[in-house]
């Protein structure tokens, strides 16, 4: 992790919803082929500040520079082009439409008459899920009748397929087995080998552990420090989460607790 | 090779476990759904055949359904799609009333002052005018809907009162008559219709396509590996299809044209009238009309970008959003198409009546809905084909025409289209679940 320019840079962000603020000043990075992980509680402003990355919702302050450069995200159209692909904790898939519609949801294969080409986006949606879930064969099917996994590996494959080079995964393993968690796992390390720059949000502090290069801790909107794994311990990160208190190993942010000195 | 491999494929593990009819649907792969719809209509066509005596089931009374349903079916296909994306459209009865008004004013007294009476551009010109407007009306209702936020509900339901008081105040609630002799043929009737030999035509192209369709389908499936249909079963499908086809061109063309008009035709040729002549209606131009709506509208659901998206946000509206579709313009497209289709079945019931009235639509907006659901349209969003609510506003017309024919009194024959909508919707409900299982 070396000091050269940063994959994704957000600086200074900012929104409110109404009197919220949901996410106030927050500054994080990210670099190729590097795991950063988002703690913290529920409503600690986690998911919005990657929504905010992912172009579903404006910012209303701060600066996001892909590569170095400043990126103008205000649609999830505009993140896509930037290569940021995400995998949201809703899944957000349409329930009434097959594995190859979602996966190619907005991008669709199209025939040289200008119209879908169903056959050739199955064909592809066999191909990417093959690699995923080997056992997957329900492609005709709406995916509201697929199991929680199932919905789950569509949801990464339409993240993956697209070659992206910044991959959001929020939650990606609260709807799976152990066995299937395990397989994310391999997906995560894998596409990391591959470059890949991955944000991970996350509430099971033994997968951060595990998988995360960087732990970023947010409490309240703000970023009470961040700090690298074999740094400090598991329990250093939990009294980051719950007290909002920066451990000697950790680098503070403007949420840490100001403790006197 | 390929070819018996993924067959056995397809019927895979526990075929053996399945009930012959349930082997059949899998192998023919038919909607359930669909072929429910299709035998509820030929129970109410045989139980009306029945009871009137065995007045239902002639050319002449199927001809007249026919007729009388494309209106109704060519609004409906727009309204699946309303529907699916969780929106409804109330003003689409005003909506004709107002187009149809203005395309009477522009024909028989706009144009003829400009052009003369009896111009032979009169009608196109009045029907792009109407388009025009139906579709100006349907992108301002979808704007206010898509981008100022305000419910469909509300907006069409302002559309529904605007629209029939811009009606009126077209012409202080005249009727105006007649419409241009072109114009009318949209209406069906005698005239309107393209006789026997063009229907053969017709019947012959679709049998082709429905062929040609399925040889694409299979070879498709062939290139990408894809499990195939057996082949009794794209046999049974072509041929059943085509028996279909030229079942109904059979019935078109054994409708004859009145005696009066027959003997009015050889008259005006100054030859001898003969003593058994018979000229068939053949299809009727208004029906040509819905199967052609019904056709591009169901490659516009099925085969386009624009479909995806539409069956997408019902399904799912943040995911759409976030998926980066437009979602507000896709609404917004709904809206104007569904104002072009008003505009089509304005000019057929125009036509039909030779008159623009103020009252023209009334209360259609109601049977279009009831049509779109019956045809399997969920108000949940996500769910319908545009086939389905062509069937189920014939089967409205159906249940109308035979209780007319029946001598139903008028407020029993709502009573009954009402029961039978709620009924209709209950047995679709308990349908789903039990897929769903």
């Amino acid at each position: 992790m070396a000091e050269n320019t940063p994959l994704v840079e957000m600086k200074n962000i900012s929104i409110a919803f109404g009197g919220i603020h949901a996410v106030e000043d927050v500054s994080i990075d990210l670099h190729a082929g590097e795991v950063v992980a988002l703690v913290g509680h529920n409503g600690a402003g986690k998911s919005t500040l990657i929504k905010i990355l992912s172009g579903a919702y404006t910012r209303d302050a701060g600066t996001i520079l892909v590569n170095g450069k400043e990126a103008q995200i205000s649609n999830p159209r505009d993140a896509k082009k930037y290569g940021i692909e995400t995998i949201y904790q809703t899944l957000a898939l349409a329930d009434n439409v097959d594995a190859a519609a979602n996966l190619f949801l907005g991008r669709e294969l199209m025939t040289t008459w200008g119209t879908l080409d169903d056959v050739a986006m199955e064909s592809e949606t066999r191909k990417v899920m093959g690699r995923l879930n080997p056992r997957f064969q329900r492609f005709k099917e709406p995916v509201s009748r697929l199991s929680g996994g199932q919905r789950q590996s569509v949801a990464i494959a339409r993240a993956i397929y697209f070659d992206a080079r910044i991959l959001i995964m929020d939650e990606p393993t609260a709807a799976l087995g152990p066995q299937e968690t395990a397989q994310v796992s391999d997906l995560v390390r894998q596409l990391k080998q591959e470059g890949i720059g991955i944000f991970l949000i996350s509430h099971d502090i033994h997968d951060v552990f595990d998988l995360a290069d960087r732990v970023v801790v947010m409490k309240n909107g703000q970023v009470v420090g961040t700090a690298r794994p074999g740094e400090v311990t598991e329990d250093d990160v939990l009294g980051m989460i719950i007290l909002g208190k920066c451990p000697p190993g950790a680098v503070p942010g403007p949420g840490a607790l100001q403790m006197a000195a | 090779m390929t070819d018996v491999k993924s067959e056995a494929a397809s019927q895979g593990a526990g075929a053996a476990a399945e009930s012959a009819p349930a082997r059949f649907l899998k192998a023919t792969e038919l909607d359930t759904r669909m072929l429910g719809m299709l035998g509820a209509l030929a129970v109410i066509w045989i139980g009306f055949h029945l009871l009137s005596g065995g007045l239902f089931l002639t050319p002449r009374n199927l001809w007249n359904l026919s007729v009388q349903s494309a209106s109704v079916a060519i609004m409906s296909t727009g309204m699946v799609l309303v529907i699916v994306t969780r929106n409804i459209d109330l003003s689409v009865g005003s909506l004709l009333g107002f187009v149809g008004m203005v395309m009477g004013v522009t024909q028989a007294e706009f144009l003829p002052d400009l052009l003369g009476f009896g111009h032979p551009a009169t009608w196109i010109i009045a029907l792009a005018a109407g388009a025009l407007l139906g579709a100006l009306i349907g992108a301002l209702q979808g704007f206010i809907i898509a981008y100022m936020g305000v419910p469909a509900f509300i907006v069409t339901l302002g559309g529904l009162l605007v629209w029939r008081g811009a009606a009126w105040w077209v012409t202080s609630g005249r009727t105006v008559a007649p419409m241009d002799a072109t114009f009318r043929l949209m209406g069906g009737g005698p005239d309107g219709a393209i006789g026997a030999f063009w229907s053969w035509v017709v019947g012959i192209v679709a049998c082709v396509a429905l062929v040609l369709m399925l040889v694409h389908g299979r070879r498709q499936r062939r290139k990408f590996n894809f499990p195939l249909r057996p082949l009794w079963a794209e046999g049974f499908l072509a041929t059943v299809g085509c028996a279909l086809i030229l079942g109904a061109i059979a019935v078109a063309n054994s409708y004859p044209w009145p005696s009066g008009i027959v003997r009015r035709y050889f008259q005006a040729q100054g030859l001898p009238v003969p003593e058994d002549a018979f000229i068939a209606h053949g299809i009727a131009i208004p029906v040509l009309i819905a199967i052609g709506v019904g056709v591009i509208m169901t490659f516009l659901a099925n085969r386009t970008r624009f479909g995806r998206y539409v069956f997408a946000i019902g399904g799912n509206p943040e995911a759409a959003e976030l998926a980066g579709i437009n979602t507000r313009w896709v609404v917004m497209k709904i809206f104007i198409l569904m104002g072009v289709l008003a505009t089509i079945a304005a000019a057929i019931s125009t036509a039909r009546l030779n008159a623009a009235t103020n009252a023209l639509g009334t209360l259609d907006e109601l049977l279009v809905i009831a049509a779109a659901v019956i045809g399997g349209t969920s108000l949940g969003g996500g769910v319908g084909t545009i086939a389905g609510a062509m069937i189920g506003a014939v089967l409205m017309q159906s249940l109308a025409s035979g209780m007319i024919l029946l001598g139903v009194d008028t407020p029993l024959q709502n009573i009954v289209v009402g029961a039978v909508l709620v009924i209709a919707v209950w047995l679709d409900t308990v349908y789903r679940k039990r897929v769903k299982k």
